[in-house]
Parts: structure tokens; sequence; C-alpha cells
């Protein structure tokens, strides 16, 4: 469990930090030219203290989380910034465009993010999580506007980590727009549902990656628990953005540490290459010696 | 509350207020302890850079938001 870098300096150096080189390789994500410590992003909303936020996001193990672009005021009943919580020395930071219905206002959005960042010397400054929504209940996102949303930003210099439903074709028109990484929801934002279509991201995993081995899939929305993030990382993705999950967690913090494990847990069954599954069974112990006789 | 003919009013944050004319815009941020490391400002939908926040002077009918980042997934 990471708990603080000692080492941290006025300039952000997510390479040495101790965070990254206790890290293998393997459970690193590189996305847009940024090396992640963790495959593992997190959100920061929903938490009844910043502290348990705090606490939690050591848990997880990430070095990387999501951030929310909106009007100031103090948010905090002790009238903090979120940004006095976080060590932006060790996150780096992905502001979103949540809560946008349309191209226009996603694009405003991200760079008002942008514009934030910038001056706080971030490795994110010009990283966007660009959600465009299309409905208030389900929360899905509107492809068309996402994908024009999508076409701006990137001709406007951001890294887009654009999120999208688990619509195969729809994640290979926004790759071939430019994303930065393509992000299929498991299940709709914060239902906890997991997985519902692990058939559609096998597919989105093989388009993506068929002549781009590295490229970057992260699976955003809907992991109930740990499990679901396991499951994310037997199917091949890359990363898997969470937040609720956590957050709305009995115990948040044990659930960081769990969705930590999992994830670890997830990619190594991946790398090391799940046996086929069979109808009948197949003996593990030797069929030669046995003192016993069979039934037929 | 009666109009002050000298003040100009502004929208800032989807509110109302009237100002003194050609108040900072820096000036505007202090008075609602805003902290200006962490915020972005729009005026008029178009960014205005953070170099610019001392010299830019407020102008009747100015639409003004001062976003920061917030909890978020």
């Amino acid at each position: 469990m990471n708990t603080g870098s000692p080492n941290n300096t006025n300039s952000p150096n997510h390479t040495d930090s101790p965070t990254n080189t206790d890290s293998p390789s393997v459970h690193r994500l590189s996305v847009a030219g940024i090396t992640l410590a963790s495959r593992v992003i997190v959100g920061t909303g929903k938490y009844d203290t910043l502290e348990l936020m705090r606490d939690s996001l050591d848990a997880s193990g990430s070095n990387c989380v999501t951030v929310a672009v909106r009007r100031e005021k103090l948010y905090d009943r002790d009238g903090r910034n979120l940004l006095e919580t976080i060590d932006l020395n060790r996150f780096t930071l992905l502001p979103n465009t949540a809560g946008c219905y349309n191209a226009k206002d996603a694009v405003r959005v991200a760079r008002m993010g942008r514009e934030i960042l910038k001056d706080l010397n971030n490795p994110g400054a010009n990283w966007v999580k660009l959600e465009v929504l299309g409905d208030t209940k389900t929360l899905l996102p509107d492809p068309i506007a996402t994908l024009e949303a999508c076409e701006k930003l990137v001709a406007d210099g951001f890294q887009v980590l654009c999120y999208t439903s688990d619509c195969p074709i729809m994640a290979s028109r926004l790759k071939a727009a430019g994303a930065a990484s393509v992000m299929p929801a498991g299940s709709p934002i914060g239902s906890g549902q997991g997985i519902l279509n692990p058939n559609n991201l096998k597919i989105i995993l093989e388009y993506l990656k068929s002549d781009d081995p590295h490229y970057p899939v992260i699976v955003d929305a809907g992991v109930g628990t740990a499990s679901d993030v396991s499951q994310v990382f037997e199917l091949g993705a890359d990363g898997v953005l969470l937040n609720t999950a956590i957050a709305h967690a009995r115990n948040p913090v044990l659930m960081a540490s769990a969705i930590r494990h999992a994830a670890i847990a997830g990619r190594e069954a991946f790398l090391a290459g799940r046996i086929p599954k069979r109808l009948y069974a197949t003996a593990s112990s030797p069929e030669e010696g046995l003192i016993t006789s069979r039934p037929y | 509350m009666p109009r002050d003919p000298k003040m100009i009013s502004i929208d800032f944050n989807g509110m109302k207020y009237q100002v003194e004319p050609d108040t900072p815009l820096s000036k505007l941020l202090e008075a609602f302890k805003f902290s200006k490391r962490f915020c972005a400002v729009e005026i008029n939908e178009e960014i205005l850079p953070k170099n610019q926040y001392d010299t830019y002077l407020v102008k009747p009918g100015d639409k003004i938001e001062v976003v920061t980042l917030v909890g978020g997934g």
C-alpha cells in the first residue's frame, strides 16, 4: 500500500515516484504518453469526507484520479478545495466533462479543466475524460455528440480518454477519430451491475488492438465489486476506471484495497492464460496406478 | 435595493451583481475568496488567461464563470 511520497518536490516527477518503482511494469498503465503506477484510475466523487477519499485513494494504489469541473464555491464543510487534499506531485489529474449533454458544452468544460491544470504543472493538463451523455436517467453516452466532441478536442491538442458504450463499431470510430484511449462502459455509470456484455468488450479489444496491441482500452463505469475488476482484466482490458464501487462501499478504504488486488489478480490471470472451458471433467490425478475400480 | 447609477450589472456564476465600473477581475475573485491558483475564468464564454486577471476590467453585461475542480468520477 502506498502511503504518500516522501520525495515530493515542487515539480511532479511521476516516473520516479515510489508508487511507480514499487509497481512491476505489468501492472502499470501507459496512456497518452504517461505511464501510471497502476491500471486502476479512481474517481474522487461521492465520498463522505475528503479524508475518507484520501485514504481510499491511498489504498487503491492508483496515482491517477478523475475530477469534475464545476462553478467555484466552497465544497467542503471546512471550506477546503479538493486540490488541497490531493497530493498534486503524486496524482495525475484527469478532468472529466461529466454533466455535459452536447458537444459544445463538453469542449467548453474540457478547455476550462485544461486552463485550471496547466498552471499546476500536472501531467494531465491536456488530458480529458470525455463524456457526453444522452439521457439523465441512464447516463448512457450520446454517440454522435461524443464523436463530434472527440474530433474537436483532438484537433485542439487534447489527449482524449473517451467514455463510450460497449458498442464495438462506436469504439472503432472513436479510435479512428484520435482518442488516446477508448473507455467502454461495463454497465451504466454508478449502477454497480458489473460487465453486462463481456462479448462486446472482447470484440472491442480485438478490433482496437488487432494492428495496435498497445492501444489502451480502459473499462469505465459499472464496476460493483472486486470480481468485476478482475473480469475486466481477464478479458484483456488495459485499465479500469471506477468511483462509486469504492466511494459507496460500506468500507471504502477496504474496498479500494480489494480493487487494487483484483486488478493485479486479473491482469496476471490474463497474462498467464486461462484454460479453455470444457463440457466434461478432466482428472487432475493420474489415471495410471489406480487401486480402485471404475463404476462402468 | 435601488440601483446605483454609477454601478454596472454583471452576471457572475449565474447570479446578477452590481459592481463598480472598471473593477479588475482579480478584485472580484478576492471579494468572493476564490483561489486564483485553482480556478479558471470565462468571460462571455471565452477563457481569460490567468495573466490577465489583474488587467481585465469588468464591463456592463459581462457573463463571468469561475470554475474549479471538484470530486467526480
